[in-house]
């Protein structure tokens, strides 16, 4: 057993810089961003106009500031990628030495710890910061609700992360939950003239009802068998609310929604409204920016629960379930209850998006919660890395915020046209993503596992480790 | 014969049946309060499907097995489900290939081994959320049990290294420590030896003592290096194609030419190992 370990580490410390050095690449990316700066300027800053026989120079300071970006954010993530490359060349795999796969700080995991609080304040700050860029709160009105649509499928996919990345459940049904929480506050708002904040919790109750509802039948399914299961409930959900129409309306959906109010005050222009209340000039975007706000609440709300779930001993029966759930039972644990808790929690914060979706709306129907709601859900939690909060985060905002983004580019439609919409390609962009994603990280953007409990050294447990379930 | 007047455990008539392969027919035997019992046979002898019938992993196809509580009482361990025989008999065991929760850290294995207890003080998770009642305390606890079983395993050191990272012989240690963590009454080991080399099995064998000593654990063992069972052990129980063939102290079982036939019959090399073990 000596013998490699010899070997092995005087190959691996001197030769290769297998540590991240973050402020380095931060430094050259900068550079790189700079030397992007500069020669924007003549090629991108301006535009010259024609209008009649005069020529016009038009600013385009904002094409310059997003290319910077871009060239930014490329270069750390290619340095990010180079490092963690290097470091996995230079640590032998698994299979060949056991003893010495030391789960040393990769690169991704130095970027997540940096990339936390970073994200969190883009996200607490991101209406000012739009309202200081656009000038103006009607012309943030399309950045803010990007936001709000990319904080409602960052939220599902922490609820589905549950299921799927700690538990090792494989769910391909969870849009049900979410339509169960949307018609559960569009119902219950509509009939009985409920508040929001009431609906809320009994949304989730009742998502989490149904959650154990599918729990029970695929107890003891596994693998392609759970999946078609999990698939089958979220159709059946689906055709249930098209024909169900004295209930649900049908096809047709709900509309009239009663609105999100500030706490009983509503978002309205005349006497008692939010804006009269505060002294404000009434506008729209008070709601968008409150509802913005909520949801962010919601999203942090499932985080934390998550997290404070890991270092419960729930949690850690979750992924002790994921690793061997004979081993479980060996242990006393029970593990019916066990995935039913899953379930229903995983289900619950389902529920909660789902009710915000119909606040949101104000008009819901069942054409919104097909399979394909399911699959990019599912996709980003695959893609984020299953069981990382970080990894579901980053993959939620390059999911959903990419096509959008991409459609904004204007130069992409000088490229391939003047019709071009990139939301129409969303779908080729998933696939390229996830092929790309399955060669080159195939356990996902950040697949080292946290460990919830440490007694002397925190270690990040390498993915390759890490079992996937078996569902 | 402390295993007749006083025993931990009394499995009766125990039949299991695969189709029309019989893996178990009809055996009895009895396991002594506060003895090392050793179930020994060749390869294919029926030795896991018992534990499996014992642990709730088979539904025993006839027969009875029953668990008597220090305070004289029964569980009746075929009936029980599957989680409750380590929650309520307090049963533990270990497996013939290692399962560790690999992803997780060898200080969270030994933290999923006590969540019964670590349940009940989170209030079924409720309180724990919450972060009321007394979670925090007895999660401390739980690391002070898991810590004196990383002691006594020697894997301190390894503690925050996830448990599929370690060599062989500490994942066989680390997966007693872990059955150790439930705090059973009996322990059942599926060839804890099993690659482990000559130094490694002398270490097992104290350990296995002083888990009998210390702890008042009776323990149940499968094994195949005579040497251990031999040494350690305080009554052998010896099965061949699923039939009892022999029972008593490791002196008498030694002796007994029936199993000498039965080791002779099926390997040169094991039988030239059992001979020049146990000197016949
Ligand atoms: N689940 C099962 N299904 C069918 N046959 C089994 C099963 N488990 C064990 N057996 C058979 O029972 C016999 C005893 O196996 P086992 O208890 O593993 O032997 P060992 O004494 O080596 O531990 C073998 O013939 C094995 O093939
Ligand atoms: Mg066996």
């Amino acid at each position: 057993m000596n013998a490699p370990s010899i070997t092995t580490s005087s190959a691996r410390s001197p030769a290769v810089p297998t540590r991240f050095d973050l402020a380095a690449a931060l430094k050259d990316s900068a550079k790189s961003a700079l030397i992007a700066f500069g020669l924007s300027i003549p090629i991108v800053a301006y535009r010259t106009d024609q209008s009649g026989a005069d020529l016009f120079l038009n600013p385009r300071w904002d094409m310059v500031a997003i290319f910077c970006a871009i060239v930014f954010g490329l270069r750390l993530a290619q340095h990010a990628f180079m490092a963690s490359r290097a470091a996995r060349e230079a640590v032998p795999s698994p299979t060949q030495a056991t003893e010495l796969v030391h789960a040393e700080p990769s690169a991704f995991q130095k970027a997540s710890r940096f990339g936390i609080p970073f994200f969190l304040g883009v996200a607490l700050a991101f209406p000012i910061l739009i309202y200081l860029i656009q000038g103006g709160l009607n012309e943030s009105r399309y950045w803010v609700d990007l936001g709000i649509l990319i904080l409602t499928y960052v939220m599902l996919g922490w609820g589905l992360n549950i299921v799927v990345g700690l538990a090792g459940l494989l769910d391909l049904g969870y849009v049900a939950f979410y339509a169960v929480g949307a018609y559960s506050y569009a119902l219950l708002s509509t009939t009985f003239g409920l508040s929001f904040w009431i609906c809320l919790p009994l949304a989730g109750i009742l998502a989490a009802f149904w959650g154990i509802v599918l729990g029970f039948p695929v107890l003891r399914l596994r693998g392609d068998y759970l999946a078609i299961v999990t698939l089958a409930f979220g159709e059946i959900i689906r055709l249930v609310l098209i024909n169900w129409v004295d209930l649900t309306n049908g096809g047709a959906g709900i509309s009239s929604i009663p609105r999100a109010t500030f706490f009983g005050i509503p978002f309205t222009a005349g006497e008692g409204g939010f804006a009269d209340t505060f002294g404000l000039e009434f506008n729209g975007m008070h709601r968008m920016i409150f509802l913005y706000y909520l949801i962010l609440a919601l999203a942090l709300l499932t985080n934390f629960v998550t997290m404070r779930l890991r270092k419960l001993p729930v949690g850690r029966a979750w992924e002790a379930l994921r690793e061997d759930e004979i081993a479980c039972r060996s242990l006393g644990i029970n593990t019916t209850n066990t995935k039913l808790t899953a379930f229903a929690i995983g289900a619950m914060f389902g529920g909660f998006a789902g009710s915000f979706f119909a606040v949101r709306q104000g008009f819901i129907s069942p054409e919104s919660f097909n399979f394909l709601e399911s699959a990019i859900i599912l996709a980003i939690v695959v893609m984020g890395g299953m069981g990382s909060q970080i990894g579901v985060a980053i993959a939620a905002i390059v999911l959903v915020g990419g096509p959008e983004v991409l459609r904004n580019l204007t130069f992409l439609q000088a490229v391939f046209g003047s019709g071009f919409d990139p939301n129409e390609y969303r779908l080729l962009l998933f696939g390229a993503g996830m092929v790309a994603m399955m060669v080159w990280r195939p356990r996902g953007l950040i697949s080292e596992r946290q460990p919830s409990v440490i007694l002397k050294e925190r270690k990040a447990i390498s993915g390759s480790l890490v079992k996937e379930g078996h569902g | 014969m402390r295993w007749l007047q006083d025993p931990i455990l009394d499995v009766q008539h125990l039949t299991m049946r695969f189709g029309g392969l019989v893996a178990i027919n009809d055996l009895s035997f009895k396991a002594g309060r506060g003895d090392i019992t050793a179930l020994i046979g060749p390869n294919g002898a029926g030795k896991t499907t018992v534990f499996n019938c014992i642990t709730g992993f088979y539904k025993p196809t006839e027969g009875m097995i029953a668990l008597r509580k220090p305070d004289g009482s029964h569980l009746l361990l075929e009936r029980l489900p599957g989680y409750d025989i380590n929650w309520k008999a307090k049963v533990a065991r270990t497996f013939q290939n290692i399962r560790l929760f690999s992803g997780m850290t060898v200080l969270e294995n030994l933290l999923v081994a006590q969540h019964n207890p670590l349940m009940i003080a989170s209030g079924f998770t409720f309180l724990g959320v919450l972060g009321l009642g007394r979670y925090r305390d007895a999660e401390k606890e739980a690391i002070e049990r898991a810590k004196f079983w990383l002691e006594k395993t020697r894997l301190t050191h390894r503690a925050d290294d996830p448990a599929g990272d370690l060599p062989y012989g500490d994942q066989r240690r680390l997966e007693i420590a872990r059955a150790m963590c439930t705090d059973p009454l009996l322990l059942c080991l599926d060839e804890p030896a099993a690659g482990l080399n000559p130094r490694e099995s002398l270490e097992l064998n104290e350990l296995l003592l002083s888990i009998r000593k210390d702890h008042g654990t009776s323990i149940l063992l499968i094994e195949h290096d005579m040497s251990v069972v031999m040494e350690i052990s305080d009554h052998v129980v010896v099965l061949d194609y699923g039939t009892k063939i022999s029972d008593g102290t490791p002196a008498q079982v030694r002796d007994d030419p029936k199993v000498i036939a039965a080791y002779l019959g099926v390997d040169d090399s094991e039988v030239e190992q059992v001979e020049a073990e146990i000197g016949a």
